[in-house]
């Protein structure tokens, strides 16, 4: 069926896609500005660029977002994974509603509430704010995006492939290993991902957690923002939103790839 | 079931020697010793005791519920049960890990690793084993000869067709050389044709390995074509174990004769006359059905007689000798190619099937609907059943 143009469907589309990405498409375009002056246009120029990168404090600040966005969604990823696997194999106990709801409430918890929760937690154990407490504390609520995409792998997957693994020998932890890991890795991959960009661009929990010494890119543009805003913040943003577009689509793009495979083969097994 | 008569009866011929329990002196190597399983408060497995032997190749039969993969998985060690034992070649392998048990299983959705090649399939029990790599290169490389999957060594499982799959999950579980093999419905996913031919291709293996087989199965006539010994199970209990052709001609109960093929069930009274032999009062105005027992019946006790459709012959006169005549109308025909089905209506209303060969291709049909027609059979063609 082929639909008709429709002057209702393209207006609606156009002023919903406007409303969602014309603040990025300006910022992008801006940090290509020449001026310093931040709303006059005066030419195209990439020395905003160049600029960023002779910036020790920006550079410093990445360099610090980075690593814990890498160690953060590395954990993130494990202990999601174990957490998706035990709620899902576990089977019918008594909480098991409770337990699983537990680990998806950080979804919906107001950032602010677990930046905070995480903050006194970090005092009353005397640990000193820098990497590794941000580290934790992204750790703590990418985990649960891991946990529900993995799950969701999981619960489609057939367990008498574990058995049988089992029944030739393996051990349970060699099953896991040698079959369930390599046939689930698509959404353990996506899950990473999912867990990368969450903690590449957080700034509330981050503000909460940080040290002096541990600056990461988003606290330091807030801030930076807060004394006026320069071409420099706008060609990293513009970085930013480059990388966590990256991150997102290609997580999307391994799920899909997985769901499409999945379905070319099983069209493929029924026509035999 | 009788369209396959014939095949079962070379069957039963090419295993007559083979007849392990009924040698005092065979030691069985599996034993059920009062198993039972419980899933909270429902009883999958009750009580049972059941000895398999060597070399069998034994089926579990019975509808869906009837606990008989449940016992498979407690031969496989995925359950354990809630009270007896299991003892494998004399050993009790409850404490067992599934990892550690000579046993290996075929899955009824084959399980294959969709991530190996059809190589790596088969080679992956062999790699968890103590086995140099060359050793288990030649095992793997038997194993597609037998199998018949050399050409699809370096395939991934979706890249093959249904059949071949299967052959690779059998090829998988028979490369360790398991001392027991189970197969949980493995021709189920298999079209009727196909099958066929893998039941034979199945019972070729078994001989030309001496691996013993115990498969799961709801389809009668699968269970009857391969088994060496079928166990017709029934909520939990088992209700008769012996081979096929027992199990079709002389069944235990009701259960058992309804649940294997067709047959026409009488309900009436006993009322024993002289040796080995009863009469059966079942209906007001009939005369009494004559048949033969084994069993010695009160008067007055409730039984059933149970006689399949091919013992009863249909003829348009009287029969001069027939122990049991019986007349009635043409109420039904099902022309089946090979075998024609008619169904009589005696005159209390009472239907009963009657099946004869078309053994000549075109021959004038015997009888139409509504034609008056006699059923006879003789003395020792049913069976009397008390329960």
């Amino acid at each position: 069926m082929t639909r008709r143009f429709s002057w209702f469907n393209a207006t609606s589309l156009t002023l919903g896609f406007a409303f969602l990405y014309l603040p990025m498409v300006i910022l992008v375009i801006y940090s290509f500005n020449a001026s310093r002056l931040v709303t006059v246009w005066a030419g195209f120029s990439t020395k905003w660029y160049g600029e960023l990168l002779r910036n020790e404090a920006f550079l410093k600040a990445a360099w610090v977002t980075l690593k814990v966005a890498l160690l953060s969604s590395t954990l993130a990823t494990v202990l999601g994974t174990m957490a998706a696997y035990a709620l899902v194999r576990a089977g019918r106990f008594p909480g098991r509603t409770l337990f699983s709801g537990m680990i998806y409430a950080p979804l919906v918890m107001p950032e602010v509430i677990t930046g905070l929760s995480l903050l006194l937690l970090f005092i009353a154990i005397g640990l000193d704010r820098g990497v590794l407490t941000i580290v934790l504390a992204h750790t703590t609520f990418s985990m649960c995006y891991v946990s529900v995409v993995v799950s969701a792998r999981l619960v489609s997957f057939d367990r008498s492939l574990e058995e049988a693994a089992l029944d030739l020998g393996c051990t349970p932890f060699d099953a896991f290993r040698s079959v369930t890991l390599p046939i689930i890795a698509p959404a353990v991959i996506s899950g990473w991902l999912l867990a990368f960009t969450l903690s590449l661009d957080d700034l509330v929990i981050a503000s909460f957690t940080a040290g002096p010494s541990s600056t990461t890119l988003p606290i330091k543009i807030f801030s930076a923002v807060r004394l006026g805003v320069s071409p420099e913040i706008n060609a990293l943003s513009s970085i930013l939103i480059l990388i966590v577009t990256v991150g997102v689509v290609s997580a999307a793009l391994v799920s899909k790839r997985t769901i499409l495979r999945r379905e070319a083969e099983a069209r493929k097994a029924r026509r035999q | 079931m009788s369209p396959d008569a014939a095949q079962q009866d070379t069957s039963q011929q090419a295993s007559r020697e083979f007849a392990p329990w009924n040698d005092p002196e065979e030691r069985p190597l599996i034993r059920f010793l009062s198993v039972t399983k419980k899933f909270g408060e429902f009883t999958a497995i009750d009580d049972l005791t059941l000895d398999i032997y060597r070399r069998e190749f034994f089926a579990l039969l019975g509808p869906s519920g009837c606990g008989k993969t449940t016992l498979m998985r407690m031969l496989a060690g995925f359950e354990a049960p809630t009270g007896g034992t299991i003892l494998l070649d004399g050993q009790d392998i409850v404490p067992v890990p599934p990892n550690r048990r000579p046993v290996n299983m075929m899955f009824q959705s084959y399980a294959l690793f969709p991530h190996l090649s059809v190589r790596d399939n088969i080679a992956f029990g062999l790699k968890r084993s103590r086995m140099s790599r060359e050793a288990i290169e030649e095992r793997v490389a038997e194993m597609l000869r037998l199998t018949r999957l050399e050409r699809f060594a370096t395939r991934k499982p979706h890249q093959i067709s249904g059949g071949q799959r299967q052959r690779v999950a059998l090829a998988r579980s028979l490369a360790k050389a398991p001392k027991l093999l189970l197969l949980d419905e493995p021709l189920g996913a298999l079209d009727k044709k196909l099958r066929q031919e893998t039941q034979f291709e199945l019972m070729d293996i078994q001989e030309r390995t001496g691996t013993t087989f115990v498969i799961v199965t709801h389809d009668q006539e699968e269970a009857m074509t391969v088994a060496s010994r079928v166990a017709v199970m029934d909520e939990g209990r088992i209700v008769q174990v012996a081979t096929p052709a027992e199990i079709y001609e002389s069944p235990n109960s009701v259960y058992v004769a309804d649940f294997i093929g067709d047959v026409n069930l009488i309900e009436g009274t006993a009322r024993p006359k002289g040796e080995n032999r009863v009469e059966i009062d079942w209906a007001e105005g009939q005369p009494p059905l004559i048949a033969a027992s084994q069993e010695r019946l009160a008067p007055g006790t409730r039984v059933h007689f149970a006689i399949r459709p091919e013992k009863v012959a249909i003829s348009s006169e009287r029969p001069a000798q027939a122990a049991n005549a019986f007349r009635g109308r043409v109420h039904d025909i099902a022309y089946l190619g090979n075998i024609s089905t008619y169904h009589v209506m005696l005159e209390n209303g009472h239907l009963i099937m009657a099946q004869t060969a078309n053994s000549r291709r075109i021959s004038r049909r015997g009888f139409s609907w509504e034609d008056t027609v006699w059923l006879s059979w003789t003395d020792s063609a049913g069976v009397v059943l008390t329960r």
